[in-house]
């Protein structure tokens, strides 16, 4: 055999290698740096202020330096609970539908119809809830409660960001529903068990962890949503005190003042900060979430 | 009585995915009602002109041709980087690699960070380096979106690669490039639909180019021009007072709905073609 060319071809093969293994690690470090990067960013409002003095001043007048980031992080928090509870009995009903009950060429219809509303892009979601969703709340559904209200509010944002998660939900739920091995099933059915009763005291309980876990990764993906959040939330930077009034999630925030950024430093640092609020959320919970996933895989996988 | 209570059930099941479907309808159905009047050639084929944004004469080519080369420069580059990295993970490491698990595991953390977080890196970072709202802004930042995307979901099927594949071409003497060459025939069919999983969302992302791209009536010459982007062009135009600027929004949402669904159309279709050739 000819050596050398054994030698260049296990040269280039170490060469890819080398090159693999450095693009891999670079990736890696985007994460790194990104939380490094937008700590830095905010370092600078973190010195002027305290971080708990931050995080539950309800004030916000960036003009005249005082920046209570209260009213957003209850935004954030109002909406995305919202959302999370209008999204979760309906997903959860469906998927157990389609997993437990549904003939196979149910699933065929319903499959592709999950994928096109998980593939609609936020700011048509955005434009649907201005059309519909908004003035529906506004003329239909405020009137019963309060006097007066825009139809911006945090109710309008916890229906569009449910409707917007209820795709990922489905299809989680139903791929971690499919993991129960199906002896389960049997042997409750040899017991008598109806198949809702299979669904709740087998496949929903033996699932727990796997279903805690989805619902945390939608919660972070409702968390972060931008440009649909921002065209329905009212973008009010008060505490809202109801479904029917206006708030102003973190990710808006950030959006509707990326232009104002650069003419006070302090100004920018808070909403750096803003980013590095989510960052942080979004990646404990992700982190927790995963962790979470991968036993309740390896639990199943022997 | 367990039978009342299955019955019950059965019908809020059966009405829950009723809803799905109702939600989706609603959104197309508004969307093609709103839209359909103003679409109009000019719509496609014009840059605004004077006075566009108060209800005068032009169309969203500018965001049209802005989102197309955003999209397709990042995509090229995100394949370019996150091919290497799923062979490498999936064929140089070893299954059980502590390098391989961390890595897949900060791939699903970037892949849950939201745009407007990758948008506000990317600005600091531009920021650092002198760069302005660009063109060449936004595809860093959507190319670094959709890596996250592209990873995971070729990752999925490269891990379902049949190791006597591998084995039996390492057992010809193949070094394990060599063995990528007859692993990416498996894996095309993943890399097809990640491509046009990025695709969707890179075309539909607004968060991540706002601070980057930034937004311009022309059409970009240059990487260190700014360059508009479809999203953001519904949402400016959606904020403005006047009713027409605000039909051309609903046009040019259609306009993005419609792109979004024929990719995901020709998605389902090559990937059922390709699929049927893999080995199991």
């Amino acid at each position: 055999m000819d050596v050398s060319l054994l030698k260049r071809r296990l040269l280039k093969d170490r060469m890819t290698k080398s090159f693999m293994f450095i693009l891999t690690i670079l990736s890696l470090l985007v994460l790194v740096f990104m939380g490094i990067g937008l700590y830095m960013k905010s370092r600078m409002i973190l010195e002027e202020h305290s971080l708990w003095s931050l995080l539950t001043n309800a004030d916000w007048k960036p003009l005249s330096g005082e920046f209570g980031f209260l009213p957003f992080i209850v935004g954030t928090l109002a909406v995305t609970a919202l959302s999370i509870l209008i999204a979760l009995p309906i997903s959860l009903l469906s998927a157990i539908y389609l997993s437990e009950y549904a003939h196979s060429w149910t699933k065929r219809v319903v499959f592709p119809v999950l994928d096109i509303l998980a593939g609609i892009p936020s700011v048509v979601f955005g434009v649907w809830g201005t059309l519909i969703i908004v003035p529906w709340i506004a003329d239909k559904l405020g009137p019963h409660f309060v006097e007066y209200t825009s139809g911006y509010t945090v109710l309008a944002s916890g229906i569009v960001l449910g409707v917007m998660i209820l795709p990922i939900l489905v299809s989680l739920f139903i791929e971690i529903f499919t993991i129960v091995p199906q002896d389960y099933r049997d042997a409750a059915a040899s017991l008598g068990a109806t198949k809702w009763q299979i669904s709740t005291k087998v496949i929903l309980r033996k699932s727990m962890p796997g279903i805690i876990a989805a619902v945390v990764l939608a919660i972070s993906k409702a968390f972060g949503e931008t440009i649909a959040v921002l065209m329905v939330c009212g973008n009010y930077a008060e505490i809202p005190h109801s479904l029917f009034d206006s708030c102003y999630p973190l990710p808006a925030l950030i959006a509707n003042n990326y232009g104002e950024m650069l003419s006070l430093p302090l100004y920018e640092s808070a909403l750096m900060f803003a980013a590095f609020i989510l960052f942080f959320i979004i990646l404990v919970f992700n982190l927790a979430s995963r962790i979470m996933l991968q036993h309740v895989e390896k639990k199943f996988k022997l | 009585m367990k039978f009342i209570v299955e019955k019950i059930f059965y019908v809020l099941m059966v009405l829950s995915l009723l809803l799905v479907f109702a939600f989706l309808g609603s959104i197309l159905i508004t969307i093609i009602k709103n839209g359909w009047p103003a679409m109009s050639w000019d719509m496609v084929t014009k840059l605004p002109g004077g006075g566009f944004y108060i209800g005068k004469e032009g169309g969203v080519l500018n965001a049209i041709v802005g989102s197309l080369y955003i999209v397709g420069a990042s995509t090229i580059l995100g394949l370019c980087i996150s091919i290497p990295i799923v062979f490498f993970v999936n064929i140089y490491l070893k299954k059980d690699s502590k390098l391989a698990s961390l890595t897949r595991l900060s791939f699903d953390v970037l892949y849950g960070i939201p745009s407007i977080v990758y948008g506000a890196f990317a600005f600091t970072i531009m920021i650092f380096f002198g760069l302005r709202t660009s063109l060449l802004g936004g595809i860093i930042v959507i190319t670094l979106l959709i890596i996250p995307i592209f990873v995971r979901s070729m990752d999925e099927v490269a891990r379902q690669l049949p190791k006597e594949l591998l084995d039996a071409t390492y057992s010809l003497g193949a070094t394990r490039l060599e063995a990528i060459k007859v692993a990416i025939r498996q894996i095309a069919p993943g890399i097809t639909t990640a491509t046009l999983l990025s695709i969707g969302r890179a075309i539909g992302d607004a968060a991540g180019v706002m601070f980057t791209a930034g937004f311009t009536d022309s059409i970009p010459t240059s990487l260190n021009q700014p360059a508009a982007t479809l999203p953001l062009s519904i949402f400016f135009q959606l904020s403005s007072p006047t009713p027409e600027v605000r039909e051309r929004a609903y046009a040019a949402a259609l306009l993005l709905t419609i792109i979004v669904l024929v990719l995901s159309i020709i998605g389902r279709m090559i990937t059922y073609r390709f699929s049927k050739n893999k080995i199991k």
